[in-house]
């Protein structure tokens, strides 16, 4: 293993970091009217990056310094991902941001470093990147949550995001030392092999971390009972940096759970599969439950993303590659609806307004119908009703879940998401059935308009011609030996 | 030649059109465009009938593409004698609802007729569905359109109605959703074909039967999941009622001879008593109410869902003439319904009340209505040479021949029928002119007296020349009773 393929292989992220600092550095000889040369720096750098990645795609997975970090299918799909959920956030984010004066290089930057972060956790292949990738994530979001400085709301919101992180990041380091001093290694490949032959006593300690290990990816995915900050923090902050938050880092967390669970620990699958039976039936239930009582609609979004974790650990959990692709596909889908869902908030927010409550929906329908058009595909595809493609994820986990024997499971996931239908649909009868209240015209820049429009009809296309996808999470996933 | 896809995507392709050409100012395109896709859409059905083959009971008109490999779902579809009917009837009445809704709908017309032509084509696909996962989106999509048809145009209470009408479907329809997957468990194939020939246990068959009840029950509906129809109906505007009663009840019934009875004979054996019982609640007892409403939609709605309990009774009697009579009865309340539904309409239209209280003495300002009324109202409650009486005759008599008190019991709704229809019929048109309003009324428009007249000649042709129905689907009844007779335990 030379220093030249290493770099080759970690070449996304080195371009990521590189761009970062270089923007960073530039924009501080960039005055207030030009900002916006470092926002096109900024997509410039993710349209590269997501090049790179594209560029770096193998055939066989490969591992660089010192099997510290690993490239594969997995990992590249999820990457792109991730890139793409960034950069629409910047996209329909830039109106909000040049409204409050947060459009700024810290902003931009802090992203580059928050993906750099999801892209590190995504290609790892040691506990050590895993935690890395995992805190550099992390502290990038606290700080965009606080960096609206002249609302309580922003702070507050980053203050419990960062006490309730940072306990959450505490047992996952916990849990690792258990691990480690269980199987004897930080490397995912290693430790595999040693859970499989550990002994009884070591096995006992194993499980012990585990059970930290799992409390930490709860919280990372936001699953109930580890979901008290998802609400808040949602509300809280900023709304761009909310979908942020609500996106692409549940993509991370995705990759995380299966690095760690079925990657390295399948010597324990029993124990792991019982607990996240425990927490996808919480989130599935307390989610879409506590959802109807919301008036405020990133709150309701914020438990419809507890709940929707709660329908993709129901794939996860089955611990087959049939169960891990089908949760792939629900993450990618739930991620690229959440988007346009967040997209379609920040379209109606303006200057000095801000689009929070559900009542701001009202009558959507007579001020614009083609945006309530994409709203109710995407309210539609967040309740899972054919023929979005919110449809086929549901789908592909109750199979997933019925294969493997988990009827039950299935029956529980149908009962609680007719509940989720209800504040789905109470968002379309807000739109189409009610008058609407404020007549203030929609304004939005032409290129926010043109994604968010692409995007929506895209959850309307892939639930009709869902194979591309699909196939694309299988493959991935064989590549990767899942 | 792809008749059914034509016949699936010339309608919703035509709703698009129409939402996409068609603004708020210039009404009268939307119109226009609207009602060239429901003709069109009719049009390429015709062929159907006109090359169906009546002597087998395979499917034709298969066309089969790979869709979603990954779980070996495929675009398939193919009719035979137990649906083709189905999707003329519905292709026919969109024309119909398109054309009632012609001046009567002001407000958004692009999206009323819109809505009513992706519903159409969306129907269309559920009736030539033969893969389970495509059955179920467009099963499931439809509920779109109706949701916002009554939700927006609808009346007072108009948002409880489309709610509930959503959450009742959408709950025994997620049910089903887990008996396809574990179907296809079972088989390795998502095609509802396959899985008439899987053998499965009894307690399979019980489990897989409860949750294929639920999803057709609520579509049907059957008592005592029924209350969520009587409150869309009320709410729905003139053309929601008219589909609603029309097209999507028949996909309910559909859902037993296409899934429950073939796929789970021998539940449906072990059940069929339960089933009946259920159905003659609905016959007699649903009769009854339907006897005291004030409402005149109401009242429609309740008789609704007493036909509909022939309908299931003759199913769960597994007998030729018992499950010919309920696919007659099917398509014969898919004429008398949408007329009593449009005849409500044109009153409702002058008026704006569905109270009975409000009329009285119609015949005297509106004999011409009148009269298609008195049509209609006679087929409803099964007046020989209407179409009301032929489906309800062979149900009747195939429940004689299976147990006296069961006939005797089916056979009520021909009292209980005629006197809520007829009372109806006695308090809103005969008697003195009631009131300044009524006295005011004019008869009806050209596009009315047409549009009852089609109606009219459907439902009278139908009573008096069955035989072109009942051949389309003879031996596709025979094969599926055949079938049914067979174990698979």
């Amino acid at each position: 293993m030379n220093f030249h393929a290493d770099v080759a292989t970690a070449l996304p992220e080195i371009i990521l970091l590189a761009a970062a600092c270089f923007i960073l550095v530039v924009d501080l000889f960039i005055d207030e009217s030009r900002r916006h040369v470092s926002y096109w720096l900024t997509q410039l750098t993710l349209v590269v990056t997501a090049c790179a990645v594209l560029g770096g795609v193998r055939e066989e997975p490969v591992t660089a310094f010192h099997g510290m970090i690993i490239d594969d299918n997995m990992a590249d799909l999820l990457k792109l991902v991730a890139i793409v959920a960034v950069a629409l956030m910047l996209v329909y984010g830039r109106q909000y941001f040049v409204a409050r004066g947060l459009f700024k290089a810290e902003t931009f930057v802090l992203t580059l470093f928050a993906l750099l972060g999801m892209m590190v956790m995504i290609g790892s292949a040691s506990f050590l990147t895993l935690y890395l990738g995992l805190e550099l994530q992390s502290l990038s979001l606290y700080a965009m949550v606080a960096m609206w400085r002249d609302r309580p709301q922003p702070a507050e919101a980053a203050m419990k995001y960062f006490v309730l992180g940072a306990l959450a990041s505490g047992m996952l380091l916990y849990g690792m030392s258990m691990i480690y001093g269980a199987t004897g290694s930080l490397m995912l490949d290693r430790v595999a092999e040693a859970s499989l032959t550990v002994g009884p006593q070591a096995r006992l300690l194993l499980v012990f971390g585990l059970v930290f290990v799992v409390s930490g990816i709860g919280f990372k995915l936001g699953v109930a009972p580890y979901h008290m900050w998802v609400p808040d923090v949602y509300e809280g902050a900023p709304t761009p940096i909310t979908l942020l938050i609500g996106t692409a880092p549940k993509l991370a967390a995705f990759a995380f759970a299966l690095r760690i669970l079925p990657g390295s620990l399948k010597g324990v699958e029993l124990d792991w599969q019982s607990m996240l039976v425990v927490l996808s039936v919480l989130s599935m239930v307390l989610g879409n439950v506590i959802a109807i009582a919301q008036t405020n609609i990133k709150r309701m979004l914020a438990y419809s993303t507890i709940a929707n974790m709660g329908y993709m650990l129901m794939g996860f959990l089955t611990a087959e590659r049939g169960g891990y692709s089908a949760a792939m596909f629900y993450a990618i889908s739930y991620v690229l609806t959440s988007v346009a869902s967040f997209g379609v908030v920040l379209l109606l927010s303006r200057r000095g307004f801000e689009c929070d409550t559900l009542d701001d929906f009202k009558g959507l329908n007579q001020r614009s119908p083609w945006w309530a058009f994409i709203m109710l595909v995407v309210m539609f595809s967040l309740a899972g009703l054919p023929p979005t493609i919110g449809f086929i994820a549901k789908f592909s986990v109750i199979e997933a879940a019925v294969n493997q024997g988990f009827i039950w499971l299935a029956v529980v996931s149908v009962v609680t998401s007719l509940v989720g239908a209800f504040y789905y649909l109470r968002v379309v009868k807000l739109m189409y059935f009610d008058a609407p209240v404020g007549e203030g015209p929609i304004e939005a820049r032409g290129d926010a308009r043109v994604l968010l429009s692409v995007n929506g009809l895209l959850l309307l296309l892939l639930g009709v011609f869902p194979q591309p996808l699909v196939g694309l999470c299988a493959i991935a996933l064989t590549q990767s030996h899942f | 030649m792809h008749l059914l896809s034509l016949a699936i995507f010339v309608p919703i392709v035509a709703g698009c059109a129409t939402l996409v050409v068609g603004s708020d100012r210039d009404a009268a395109q939307a119109r226009w465009i609207a009602l060239i896709g429901a003709v069109a859409g009719f049009l390429v059905t015709l062929p159907l009938y006109a090359h169906f083959d009546t002597t087998t009971a395979a499917m034709q008109f298969v066309e089969s593409y790979e869709w979603i490999p990954r779980f070996d779902i495929h675009y398939e579809l193919g009719v035979d004698g137990l649906s083709m009917p189905f999707i003329l009837l519905n292709s026919f009445v969109t024309v119909l609802v398109v054309w009632a809704g012609w001046v009567v709908i002001e407000k958004r017309v692009a999206q009323y007729m819109a809505a009513f032509l992706i519903m159409s084509g969306l129907i269309n696909g559920t009736f030539a569905s033969l893969d389970g996962v495509l059955f179920y989106m467009f099963f499931e999509a439809m509920l779109i359109p109706m949701y916002l048809i009554i939700g927006i145009w609808g009346g007072p209470n108009r948002v409880y109605a489309a709610i509930k009408f959503f959450l009742y479907t959408l709950l025994g329809s997620l049910l089903m959703l887990v008996a396809l997957i574990y179907l296809y468990n079972a088989s390795q194939s998502f095609a509802i074909l396959d899985w008439h020939k899987l053998p499965l246990a009894m307690s399979t068959q019980i489990l897989l039967f409860v949750a294929f009840f639920m999803a057709f029950a609520v579509k049907v509906p059957m008592w005592p999941v029924h209350t969520w129809l009587p409150d869309a109906h009320v709410e729905a505007p003139t053309g929601g009622s008219v589909v609603l009663a029309a097209i999507t009840l028949k996909l309910g019934a559909y859902g037993f001879v296409r899934f429950i009875l073939p796929i789970v004979p021998d539940a449906s054996h072990y059940l069929a008593p339960f089933v009946i019982t259920l159905s003659l609640v609905a016959v007699v007892y649903i009769g009854l109410v339907a006897l005291v409403q004030a409402d005149m939609k109401k009242l429609i709605a309740y008789s609704s869902i007493s036909h509909m309990g022939f309908v299931t009774l003759g199913f769960f009697l597994f007998s030729t003439l018992g499950t010919e009579g309920a696919l007659v009865q099917m398509i014969s309340h898919g004429f008398v319904s949408a007329a009593m539904f449009l005849c409500v309409g044109v009153l409702y239209d002058r008026m704006h009340s569905r109270l009975i209280a409000d009329y009285g003495g119609v015949v005297n300002t509106m004999p011409v209505f009148a009269a298609f009324a008195m049509l209609f109202a006679m087929a409803n409650s099964g007046l020989p040479a209407t179409s009301g009486f032929v489906g309800e005759f062979m149900v009747i008599l195939a429940a004689v021949k299976a147990n006296f008190w069961l006939g005797f019991l089916a056979a009520t709704t021909l009292i209980l029928g005629a006197a809520y229809t007829l009372w109806m019929y006695k308090r809103v048109m005969f008697g003195a002119v009631a009131n300044a309003n009524v006295a005011a009324l004019k008869d009806l428009s050209k596009r009315e007296f047409w549009l009852l007249a089609v109606l009219a000649v459907a439902v009278l042709a139908m009573g008096l020349y069955p035989k072109p129905f009942i051949d389309v689907m003879h031996v596709s009844v025979e094969n599926l009773l055949a079938h049914v007779a067979q174990s698979k335990l």
